[in-house]
């Protein structure tokens, strides 16, 4: 009776998706954002949030420790380019599975609670990890100077095929440097994965019972779910996203510091998600993409380069618009990024998505056809 | 007499000082449609929230299919074999009429969980032809797409039904299944209820509109206080004194 032509549609997006996510150095350009520490910055975020939306997008379950997650990978992934290789794969690996790990425990604890309680339980575990880092856990951790690498560290498997080189070694995944453009590649192909997991989950019959604990978990359970389980997969998902996205931070950068995983961490990726679109498929992408390129771009601009933006104007206008708008760049990055968040909020709940799917909306309203049985409603993607 | 399905056994639940059940007995057939009557707060609603396992009783015990449901949890309760409509509509208002019935449908092929995460949702084509029945029995087929949240109260009703009748149960509890409806509505819902009935479908049936309950019953229960004070057929029922003087104060009849 029904075709599935959304198999075909989730190929197309993704086509379109791993186009505009590989071409990311040549649009970003006239942006002036096109340079490969910020571009990996986009890539190794979008992972983080994507995988966060999987849990707060689908459950609706607000965690507020994901950088707990985050940091973890980082340290993982350090020690891995310590004892092991500077190869990132099995430091990815190593990060991925340990977040994943604790993100099992941490789950299993918070996930008895929903609502506010769950997300301070989340924040309580998060600021936990972020304390024990700076104290007990120094060993580990290396305290408030962070993770490093040293010249004399046991490499163990690097060490079977060359002698150790004078200074520090640097990451490579097989030979391609993690530095510069092609550590951002090896960031966007990970990205189109972990993006293309994501949404398979959504269009899974996996995915429809998340939203459906979401919208009301009292119904779930007299129909026959256990929900619990369900929940705690979603964590650990996500936890994993996250352990990936801090293992890939620590392999374009090898440092690990604590304070990756401070609470203000974990409230971005929420800010990035709210932004964007809070469970669609997009929407925390682009979440990321404006506040990455507000605090890199925004906060580089000075009066000068204002004044060299409003040099086609008279000089007694130009001067008035320099006073009123730099405190909205600079320092004042935040400023215009907290306007914005409050509009977004207030006006389109459903962030940017919601505002584009009502551009949409208004332009197909003349071609309106008969909606298709598998069209979901409103599910975003 | 037919086979036992569900047994209520000596049921006790107090609520602080208040007794809401007391040493409650109810056995009910297969394959009965069997009404349950009362003043408010008699425990109507209690004893099913202790048939689902929303509530744990004081004591005593209740028994399905010769299975005791006591300190099983609600999804267990459910997967035995029992759906239940609320007196408040639950449904899941965000996602379409659709996906509200493909869930459940899901819940019974699929079991308590089961991460099928590489399985696209439109290729379960099977249950959404099954779906889609149960909404054209339902009447609500032209509205696949539609947020079940924007539904009209009688339609949420209608659509939970749907909801609980695509699971097949051995037994379903409406809890007042016409509340707040129309008229036009109310004979609407008899006629489906008359409708499924055919399929021998063991129902109980919480309702206040004797139109309904008289409409639809084999058998009848009369709770007051907490505990049974007759049960009969309707037309014993109707001409039980104690029952008039209790509840229906003959005027309804």
């Amino acid at each position: 009776m029904m075709k599935a032509p959304t198999i075909k549609n989730d190929i197309f997006l993704m086509l379109i998706f791993s186009a505009v996510i590989l071409s990311m150095p040549v649009w970003m350009e006239p942006l002036g954002a096109s340079y490969p520490d910020l571009l990996q910055k986009f890539a190794i975020f979008g992972i983080f949030a994507v995988g966060y939306n999987i849990l707060f997008g689908l459950t609706g379950y607000l965690s507020f420790g994901h950088a707990a997650f985050l940091g973890i990978g980082s340290y993982t992934a350090v020690w891995s380019f310590k004892l092991l290789t500077m190869n990132i794969l099995p430091a990815i690996i190593f990060s991925v599975l340990m977040s994943g790990l604790f993100a099992m425990l941490i789950g299993f604890i918070t996930l008895r609670r929903s609502g506010i309680y769950f997300s301070i339980l989340t924040l309580a575990f998060a600021q936990m990890f972020y304390n024990l880092a700076y104290s007990v856990l120094t060993p580990i951790t290396n305290g408030e100077t962070g993770l490093q690498l040293a010249r004399n560290d046991p490499r163990v498997i690097d060490r079977l095929f060359t002698e150790a080189g004078e200074g520090l070694p640097s990451t490579d995944f097989f030979g391609l440097a993690m530095s510069g453009y092609s550590g951002f590649y090896v960031c966007a192909g990970l990205l189109i994965i972990a993006f293309f997991i994501s949404q398979r989950i959504f269009h899974s019959p996996f995915g429809i019972k998340l939203r459906a604990i979401k919208s009301n978990q009292t119904r779930m359970k007299y129909t026959g779910y256990n929900t619990r389980p369900y929940l705690l997969t979603a964590f650990v998902i996500s936890g994993m996203y996250a352990g990936l996205a801090g293992g890939l931070m620590a392999a374009t950068d090898p440092l690990a510091g604590a304070e990756r995983m401070q609470w203000t961490a974990s409230g971005e990726v929420v800010l990035m998600t709210i932004l964007g679109g809070v469970g669609t498929l997009i929407g925390p992408l682009l979440g990321v993409g404006i506040i990455k390129y507000f605090e890199n771009i925004f906060s580089a601009l000075n009066e000068q380069a204002l004044h060299q933006a409003y040099a086609f104007m008279p000089d007694w206008l130009a001067n008035i618009m320099v006073a009123v708008t730099s405190p909205f760049v600079g320092e004042g990055w935040h400023l215009t990024l907290g306007a914005l968040f409050v509009l977004i909020v207030v006006f389109l709940p459903g962030g940017i998505m919601e505002g584009i799917s009502l551009i949409k909306k208004r332009f197909s309203k003349k071609s309106s056809k008969p909606a298709h049985l598998d069209k979901a409603p409103e599910t975003g993607n | 007499m037919s086979n036992i399905i569900l047994e209520i056994d000596n049921v006790q639940k107090s609520f602080g000082g208040l007794k809401a059940l007391s040493d409650l007995n109810l056995k009910i057939e297969e394959g009965k449609v069997h009404a349950i009557i009362g003043p408010n707060g008699a425990g109507k609603s209690t004893m099913l929230n202790v048939c689902i396992g929303q509530l744990a009783p004081d004591s005593g015990t209740v028994t399905f299919n010769g299975e005791n449901m006591i300190g099983k949890a609600p999804h267990e309760i459910n997967q035995a074999g029992i759906s239940r409509v609320f007196q408040t509509p639950q449904i899941f208002p965000d996602l379409s009429l659709l996906q509200n019935v493909m869930i459940p449908a899901l819940a019974k092929r699929e079991g308590a969980f089961k991460l099928n995460i590489f399985r696209s949702l439109s290729n379960e084509t099977e249950v959404q032809d099954e779906a889609c029945r149960i909404l054209t029995d339902i009447g609500l087929i032209g509205q696949l797409h539609t947020h079940a949240g924007s539904l009209s109260r009688g339609d949420k009703r209608r659509l939970e039904l749907a909801m609980c009748l695509v699971q097949h149960p051995k037994l379903l509890l409406l809890d007042e299944p016409t509340a707040g409806m129309s008229r036009h509505d109310t004979n609407k819902t008899i006629d489906l209820l008359m409708k499924i009935k055919e399929g021998g479908m063991t129902k109980i049936i919480i309702e206040h509109d004797m139109h309904v309950v008289f409409s639809v019953a084999d058998h009848i229960s009369v709770l007051a206080q907490g505990t049974i004070i007759a049960s009969g057929t309707p037309d014993e029922i109707k001409g039980n004194p104690k029952v008039q003087e209790a509840y229906l104060g003959g005027a309804h009849l």
